[in-house]
């Protein structure tokens, strides 16, 4: 059960990457961007992959009415995610330390597992909404209007994962180093579940 | 009659045969796989880059024309001498100031030999130089944003052509005159030319951090002609070589009388001697009247200013800095080798081409071995310096470079040649022909103590047919030759831009990291600057209307402004908003008495409009910005000269 409690600590403690590198990237490339634009999505806010970037992705936006990009103080995510994403760290190690001295079950890892699972999916459904809003909400105004061959508006909504073609852009939507990190840290509460687990069986079975 | 009819059929047969044999002969005797062969080695496959940058000077355009090697594309035209319709360099309020010069505003000029800072007697890809050979100017061009940042008039100056070549570690830029005149100038017969005119060697001092210049010192030599000259480097490095002609010192009829003596000099001068000569005080600071125009990258502006004295010193007050190496006929070219020891003179004229060694030049120094002196310079005995001759190698010998192997390439005008040799046996390697005339010939970093001796190209003073046939006036042509192996390959022959005198040439790597993509906006300190859509406005300060305004992809702001009268002079002051690579703006108004203005990101260019008609003017982009292009336009209403409409302007009211 110690090897099982240092894994979930260090599960935990890999959630901090998300304070320092991006969670997700979009990048969008164009003939004429031979040198793709590209956001970083950090849980802090949206910043350029280089120093202009995000102007010119809103530059090039207002042709079809799309808003600009939010700045951090616009969106309530962006100081809830930090609090969170400190939150389940500090219970994540404490829930380790605790393992480690065998004053709570393994069990415990798995329910932050569950727990973690559920924010993150609640996470993306946000994102997933913002992202459907930053894509299709547009100026009435707007200066060039595209419709599907059934005449609705076309939406610009990024894919939330994976790749898109959007009119002259390809559209990559990828995590980015603090999103994998996330990954690999949730998977290492895993382990220290089944390591915890297998401990646990062993005693019970001798 | 059969006799006859067989005589003419054998007579054609012979025609034709002749025919053909002119038709191989003018495709260079490549075809087939061969030619296929040389086509892959310029072929730069598209979104491929050229390993070399080449910078031709553009002798009557006054500019830089930056090419890529292999391929012989041509990327830009740097405007440095000349106004330039095409950006508004030279037209512009924030440029104009580089073109001023002690004769007034100069739109033109003819540029020579452009020469890359260097450091250590390497590339270092900094700055390139230029010389303005007419009206005697020195520019430098930045390479990181590949525009003229300075312009330094030279005074007591005349015909800038022994420049602009600089030494190992960029000390400084060297300036010689090739005409003599009176110093200072005054009215005088021009028949007392000999005893009394002066030929000026000029020393800029190059800022080791900025780059700026600044005349430290004029060497008032004898009244020859100085034709071109180079650093030494290496073990000569603290020398500089200068070829004259006319040492005759004649004033008229030059072709004749300046071709009488059998041996003109090299002028081999020791600068750091008479630098430090002068750090100690020395030399005279003499009346003179000279610009020095300089772009501020923050402001985005040029000013120039007039600059009062010079520091002029006479070779006598030095002895021993400065010597006379005989040289035989009219030598031109004045070229140094990697390792500094061999000083060749392309004597013009001549059947052989002279090599100097430093050394011995040395040596006959220490031991006073002089031939008497011109004017107290001493002269050294040609047999006590001469490091060797190449013997016959070709017919009117121009230029040499080098290409770090123990090689040199020397141009020969008369014979339409480059002549590979061989440095201290002086054996003749190679002859490739040119096409037609050489004039000079580069290797990149062949003016250097590490030269990329991969390529070298030809420059020809002569077209003719090279190319589908354009009138009588036509562009000049280069060839490429592919100098890695023992014998030179043409590999392309591709026209070039003015008349390019010499060019300088680069590895790519060097500099294109460099390479700016925009200005930056929140750096932009021009006094006039409008930075969003609030700093925009429109001022009257009497007849003078300032207009303040921006561009983004796609629209003025403002775009309707009115209150103007006839008899205003409007300055419209553009800011181009953008902060993306390759988004430039332009500017362009009806009727306006000048160019139009092409605006960089982050750039703030203004342009000068004195409206002559009531009406409503219309203004665009001349530059297809985006998608919008076409619609990105405004009107400026035009009111009769006692018109009390007050000024107004707007953006989408």
């Amino acid at each position: 059960m110690k090897t099982a409690g240092i894994i979930m600590i260090i599960g935990s403690l890999l959630l901090l990457g998300l304070f320092k590198y991006p969670l997700w990237n979009i990048m969008l490339g164009a003939p004429q961007y031979p040198d793709p634009l590209g956001m970083d999505i950090y849980i802090t806010g949206i910043q350029g992959v280089d120093e202009f970037d995000l102007q010119n992705i809103d530059g090039l936006n207002h042709y079809i009415g799309m808003k600009t990009i939010p700045k951090p103080e616009e969106m309530w995510e962006f100081s809830v995610f930090p609090k969170v994403i400190l939150g389940m760290s500090i219970l994540g190690v404490v829930i380790g330390i605790l393992g480690f001295f065998n004053k709570v079950s393994y069990k415990f890892f798995l329910g932050w597992f569950i727990l973690m699972t559920a924010l993150g999916v609640a996470g993306m459904y946000d994102f997933n909404n913002w992202l459907i809003d930053y894509g299709s909400n547009l100026d009435p105004n707007a200066i060039i209007k595209v419709t599907n061959p059934d005449g609705t508006p076309m939406s610009y909504k990024p894919p939330l994962i994976g790749y898109q073609k959007l009119l002259n852009f390809d559209v990559d939507s990828w995590p980015h180093i603090g999103g994998y990190l996330m990954f690999v840290g949730m998977s290492l509460t895993l382990v220290a579940f089944w390591l915890g687990r297998r401990a646990s069986l062993k005693r019970t079975t001798q | 009659m059969k006799n006859i009819l067989k005589t003419t059929v054998a007579l054609v047969t012979i025609l034709v045969a002749f025919t053909s044999c002119n038709n191989s002969g003018k495709s260079n005797g490549q075809s087939g796989a061969l030619a296929s062969n040389v086509a892959e080695k310029v072929y730069v496959a598209p979104g491929e880059y050229d390993s070399h940058y080449a910078f031709m000077s553009g002798g009557y355009s006054g500019n830089i024309t930056v090419y890529g090697l292999p391929s012989g594309r041509m990327f830009k035209e740097i405007p440095v001498f000349s106004q330039f319709p095409t950006n508004g360099y030279g037209y512009s309020e924030e440029t104009k100031p580089m073109l001023e010069t002690s004769y007034g505003f100069v739109p033109w000029d003819d540029s020579h030999h452009p020469d890359i800072s260097q450091t250590n007697g390497e590339l270092d890809g900094r700055w390139i130089f230029i010389n303005g050979n007419n009206t005697p100017r020195i520019a430098r061009i930045s390479l990181t944003t590949f525009e003229t940042e300075e312009i330094i008039e030279v005074p007591n100056s005349a015909g800038n052509h022994s420049s602009s070549f600089i030494t190992e570690n960029t000390e400084y830029v060297v300036a010689g005159t090739r005409f003599s005149v009176p110093v200072p100038q005054k009215d005088m017969p021009i028949k007392d030319y000999k005893g009394n005119f002066k030929g000026a060697l000029s020393f800029i001092s190059v800022d080791p951090e900025h780059g700026h210049m600044d005349i430290k010192f004029q060497i008032l030599m004898p009244g020859f002609n100085y034709d071109l000259s180079h650093p030494g480097r290496g073990k000569s490095h603290g020398w500089f070589f200068f070829t004259t002609y006319n040492t005759e010192e004649a004033n008229s009829l030059l072709e004749v009388n300046a071709s009488q003596n059998d041996k003109d000099f090299i002028a081999a001068i020791n600068w750091k001697k008479i630098e430090e000569y002068v750090n100690n005080g020395g030399g005279t600071m003499m009346p003179a009247n000279y610009a020095h125009n300089l772009y501020d990258e923050a402001t985005h502006m040029a000013t120039s200013t007039m600059k009062k004295e010079v520091r002029v010193v006479n070779p006598a007050e030095v002895p021993g800095a400065i010597y006379l190496l005989p040289t035989p006929k009219s030598p031109h070219g004045c070229d140094v080798d990697p390792t500094g020891e061999y000083i060749v003179g392309n004597g013009k004229l001549s059947a052989n081409l002279t090599v100097h060694s430093f050394t011995k030049m040395l040596d006959a120094i220490e031991k006073k071995k002089f031939d008497g002196d011109a004017y107290g310079i001493p002269i050294l005995k040609f047999e006590d310096v001469l490091a060797g001759s190449v013997e016959q190698p070709g017919l009117g010998p121009l230029h040499t470079e080098f290409d770090g192997e123990g090689n040199a390439y020397t141009t020969f005008f008369i014979s339409s040649e480059v002549v590979k040799w061989k440095l201290g046996t002086w054996e003749v390697l190679d002859r490739k022909p040119t096409y037609y005339s050489v004039g000079h010939l580069t290797i990149p970093g062949g003016n250097s103590r590490k030269p990329f001796g991969k390529y070298m190209f030809a420059m020809n003073k002569i077209t003719k047919d090279r190319y589908l046939p354009v009138g009588p006036e036509m562009e000049h042509s280069a060839q490429l030759y592919d100098i890695s192996g023992d014998k030179m390959e043409l590999l392309l022959d591709f026209p070039t831009h003015g008349e390019p005198h010499y060019a300088a040439a680069i590895p790519a790597e060097i500099i294109m990291k460099n390479s700016r993509k925009i200005y930056r906006l929140a750096e932009n300190e021009h006094p006039r600057k409008a930075l969003s859509d609030a700093d925009t406005k429109v001022v009257r300060e009497g007849k003078n209307v300032h207009i303040y305004m921006t561009t983004i992809r796609s629209h003025f702001s403002p775009d309707n402004i009115e209150g103007v009268k006839v008899g205003d002079k409007v300055f419209f002051h553009v800011t181009n908003l953008e902060q993306d690579f390759d988004v430039p703006h332009g500017f362009a108004v009806i009727g306006a008495n000048t160019a139009e203005l092409l605006v960089m990101p982050g750039q703030t260019r203004t342009l000068t409009w004195e409206p002559k008609q009531v009406g409503v003017w219309p203004f665009y982009c001349t530059d297809f910005c985006s998608a919008l292009h076409q619609e990105m336009q405004g009107y400026v209403r035009v009111s009769p000269a006692d018109s009390n409409l007050e000024l107004s302007w707007s953006l989408g009211d």
